[in-house]
């Protein structure tokens, strides 16, 4: 028996994305019915272990052509100028919202918010709330979103399904994780909102919640997935556990250094020119592997690693502006960053690409939008800027709530009995894997080969060869995992069917991933073949569509919406 | 990572509300690193040993507030505690004061009605912003760093509910609103941007909210972000009398 309720709009997610969509939403009309699903409660999402801070114009030495200018140039040209010039535009509206709803943005004496400096980005239009800005604006968004009756919460839903008829997407089919009930929660359109899947990888800043769910939804119903080639490391993730150590470490002044105590940043070339530390994070890391490889790198239990430098900043400025960072560092490795160094490595952050959508969050399927960072709206291209994420969350956010309203008024309530028993043959599916006794992989083990052909297929270096052997291990993998072995039979709060169907989403993206890489024959952004060193706009100025076969993706192109700024040689 | 591997031994609290009247106990036997959270023992048993434990966690950087339970009796985030301050057995329980659900999963459903009762967002006269006074040329209002002091500290909170389960009044007292609310409830009362005091403080002055609380001061103890939420419901008891005070003399301004 399937449960059935019926809202105007469903949102699935309820980070920093999703509740800003529902408040766009719920303010654009109250007397609509929003459902925000999750599968964690909301103040668990992963956006609240974001920490450097949120990007937005807001000096009068900064202006709309430099924050575009340097996003598109982040990106390798890959990004969508139209996307972007809407971006910049909005992006100081939405934090000062933000603000006006209690967000707790660090001050100057004047009273106004403060910035600060963040890679790649030509002046201070970071705004920051110390270094816990992921936190504070999630919290900021749970709870202004509490003030709204009309936005329904069902936390703790794990969707396994979206349901389309007549072509267009009318709700989703989702498992109640405290009751292990079924329920077709219908809407006349669905917003995703569910993050992006770091957990593919094994060294990850991710939480263990970051398993690409919206993604693989969208896939399955058809949807295409663009540029999922690009995966963002981080340069400074602590080795073993992966823990972020924010990008403000360096903003602030910090210094990378390697075995020899050099600053390899203004020593040796690595093409970020004088922004030395603030040179943009694919390139950083590079500089940080290649370090490794010329024997630079500190030998440690968990492999190799350079080193953060913060002492020169004093305890003072450390306890003002990273007070979190200095947590981190002495609870997960046992460093005081006021006397020594944070040993750091790149690790796995962010993914560029996602479910495609368009300037307007809408995707090619009718009643389905998508925003942050499960969408790709072609805002970071081949790579994101640090902070641009935070306020891309909520600038499509927003997007996605106000258009996903529009279409909900202009549609039909949808033919309910299809769309239920939909949802019925998904819950027998469900139910069929919940202990199943049976099959042959296991979970945890499937899991851990995933992660360690991701890590050897793509990671920050790739080769043509590695690509291919992931693309046929992944496959493989996926088809391995429609085989999993159950044990907990129980209907009550079984996480054990969760990170089954965890794992069964991440695996579909993990072929796509690589089966993407494998065809960019070029060098562009986070995406770097040793075997084609190079970026080649003749051939390879496109985004990469990925949509779903039984054999595997079926790749496409999608043309870049380039604009006012013309592609040229990307150097610091 | 190949040293050798010291073995601790965990024992679990189990509970199937379909197969269970009462939780029970259950022990592993595991090989642990020295690196390891309490958190990493949890999910070593979830992975290799016992597939069917449930208990929530996410971040793993104490800052998700997923991973509270009871360790050895004290509350406390699994993922910032480390496996060394325990020699040889852990007990690893559900937090205390909350209806199980499942093993190591508590309800949070009271809590989560406890937690909107304070009105935790900015209350203003005109709740738009784009109907917000005072708002300078950039759309924001204007704070100052000591104006953001007063109420920084009482922003921090995680909503990991150790502090409900460290507090004796809600163990006798379910309905307690309890030391969270009242903190993120005083938070957007010492906010500058808010006017929404009046009302909190009618709410503070009810029953089961800052007058049931009975100074154990055990949820600053076990608060694993420094909120102090001690301070704050202090704080709060004081000015729900003093509002109510000036209700007195200046009936117009009061609740």
């Amino acid at each position: 028996m399937v449960q059935v309720s019926r809202h105007d709009i469903v949102i699935v997610g309820g980070g920093g994305a999703g509740l800003r969509a529902a408040i766009a939403a719920a303010e654009a009309n109250p007397d609509l019915s929003i459902a925000l699903v999750s599968k964690v409660y909301p103040m668990r999402s992963h956006t609240v272990s974001a920490e450097g801070g949120a990007a937005a114009i807001a000096r009068d030495d900064d202006n709309e052509e430099l924050h575009g200018f340097d996003t598109v140039k982040g990106s390798d040209f890959l990004g969508d100028q139209d996307v972007i010039e809407y971006f910049v535009e909005n992006a100081p509206r939405e934090l000062a919202l933000l603000e006006n709803w209690g967000c707790p943005w660090s001050r100057n004496e004047d009273g106004s918010v403060s910035t600060r400096a963040f890679g790649g980005m030509s002046t201070k239009r970071t705004w920051y709330a110390t270094d816990k800005v992921g936190f504070h604006m999630l919290h900021a968004l749970f709870q202004h979103s509490l003030r709204f009756d009309n936005i329904v919460r069902y936390d703790e839903f794990f969707v396994t399904k979206l349901l389309v008829e007549d072509g267009r997407c009318q709700g989703v089919a989702a498992l109640e994780i405290r009751t292990g009930e079924f329920h077709a929660i219908l809407g006349r359109s669905v917003i995703l909102a569910t993050g992006g899947a770091g957990k593919i990888f094994p060294f990850t800043t991710n939480g263990t919640i970051k398993t690409g769910d919206g993604m693989a939804l969208a896939y399955q119903a058809g949807v295409a997935l663009k540029d999922m080639e690009f995966v963002q490391y981080h340069p400074t993730g602590l080795p073993g556990t992966g823990i972020l150590i924010t990008e403000a470490a360096r903003g602030e002044g910090g210094y990378l250094r390697n075995n020899k105590d050099e600053r390899f940043l203004v020593d040796y070339d690595y093409g970020v020119g004088d922004k030395a530390e603030l040179g943009p994070r694919d390139m950083v890391s590079r500089a940080i592997i290649q370090e490794f490889e010329a024997g630079r790198g500190f030998e440690g239990r968990y492999g190799k690693y350079c080193v953060v430098d913060l002492r020169h900043l004093g305890e003072k400025h450390i306890d003002a502006k990273l007070p979190f960072v200095r947590e981190l560092a002495k609870i997960y490795i046992g460093v005081d960053p006021v006397h020594e160094y944070i040993p750091i490595r790149p690790v796995v952050h962010y993914m560029m690409g996602g479910v495609d959508t368009d300037i307007n969050a809408a995707t090619e399927l009718p009643g389905l939008f998508a925003a942050g960072e499960v969408a790709c709206a072609s805002l970071n291209g081949a790579n994101r800027l640090g902070s641009n994420s935070l306020t891309e969350c909520l600038v499509f956010g927003a997007v996605a709530g106000r258009n996903a309203i529009e279409f909900a008024q202009g549609a039909g309530e949808g033919n309910s009995s299809a769309l239920v028993s939909q949802a019925e043959e998904e819950a027998a599916r469900v139910e069929a894997l919940r202990g199943n006794g049976r099959g042959n992989e296991k979970i945890a083990g499937l899991r851990h080969e995933m992660n360690s052909t991701m890590e050897a297929g793509c990671g920050v270096y790739r080769m043509q060869e590695s690509m291919q052997i992931a693309a046929t291990e992944t496959r493989s993998i996926r088809k391995r995992a429609a085989d999993l072995h159950l044990k907990d039979s129980s209907r009550v709060f079984n996480t054990e069917i969760v990170s089954a169907l965890e794992l069964q989403n991440m695996v579909e993206l993990a072929e796509v991933l690589a089966v993407s890489a494998a065809h960019r024959k070029e060098s562009r952004g986070a995406h770097t073949c040793r075997d084609y060193p190079t970026r080649d706009d003749q051939s390879f100025l496109y985004h990469t569509l990925a949509h779903r076969t039984d054999d595997g993706p079926r790749l496409g192109r999608k043309e870049v919406k380039l604009g006012h700024w013309e592609p040229q040689e990307r150097k610091y | 990572m190949a040293e050798s591997k010291k073995m601790l031994r965990v024992e679990i609290s189990r509970f199937d509300p379909d197969r269970d009247e009462v939780p029970k106990t259950q022990e592993y036997e595991i090989p642990v690193q020295d690196d390891w959270k309490v958190l990493d023992a949890i999910n070593y048993i979830k992975d290799e040993v016992d597939p069917s434990i449930s208990h929530r966690w996410s971040c793993r950087m104490a800052v998700c507030g997923s991973c509270g339970m009871m360790l050895n009796g004290e509350p406390k985030l699994t993922c910032k505690t480390p496996l060394s301050d325990y020699d040889e057995t852990i007990k690893i329980e559900p937090l205390a004061n909350f209806p199980i659900v499942r093993d190591l999963v508590v309800d949070m459903d009271g809590f989560m009605d406890k937690f909107r009762k304070v009105k935790p967002w900015i209350v203003r006269a005109k709740a738009r912003a784009e109907d917000m006074e005072d708002l300078n040329e950039k759309g924001t209002f204007s704070q100052s760093p000591d104006q953001l002091a007063t109420f920084k500290q009482f922003s921090m909170c995680i909503n990991c509910l150790l502090c409900y389960a460290a507090c004796p009044v809600i163990a006798n007292e379910p309905e307690f609103i309890g030391p969270a609310a009242i903190a993120l409830g005083h938070r957007y009362n010492l906010d500058s941007r808010d006017e929404g005091q009046a009302e909190r403080n009618s709410i503070f002055r009810g029953e089961g909210t800052v007058f049931s609380c009975s100074f154990a001061n055990e949820c600053s103890e076990v608060c694993p972000k420094n909120v102090d939420p001690a301070a704050a419901v202090n704080q709060a008891k004081l000015a729900a009398v003093v509002d109510w005070a000036k209700g007195l003399v200046l009936p117009r301004e009061g609740a």
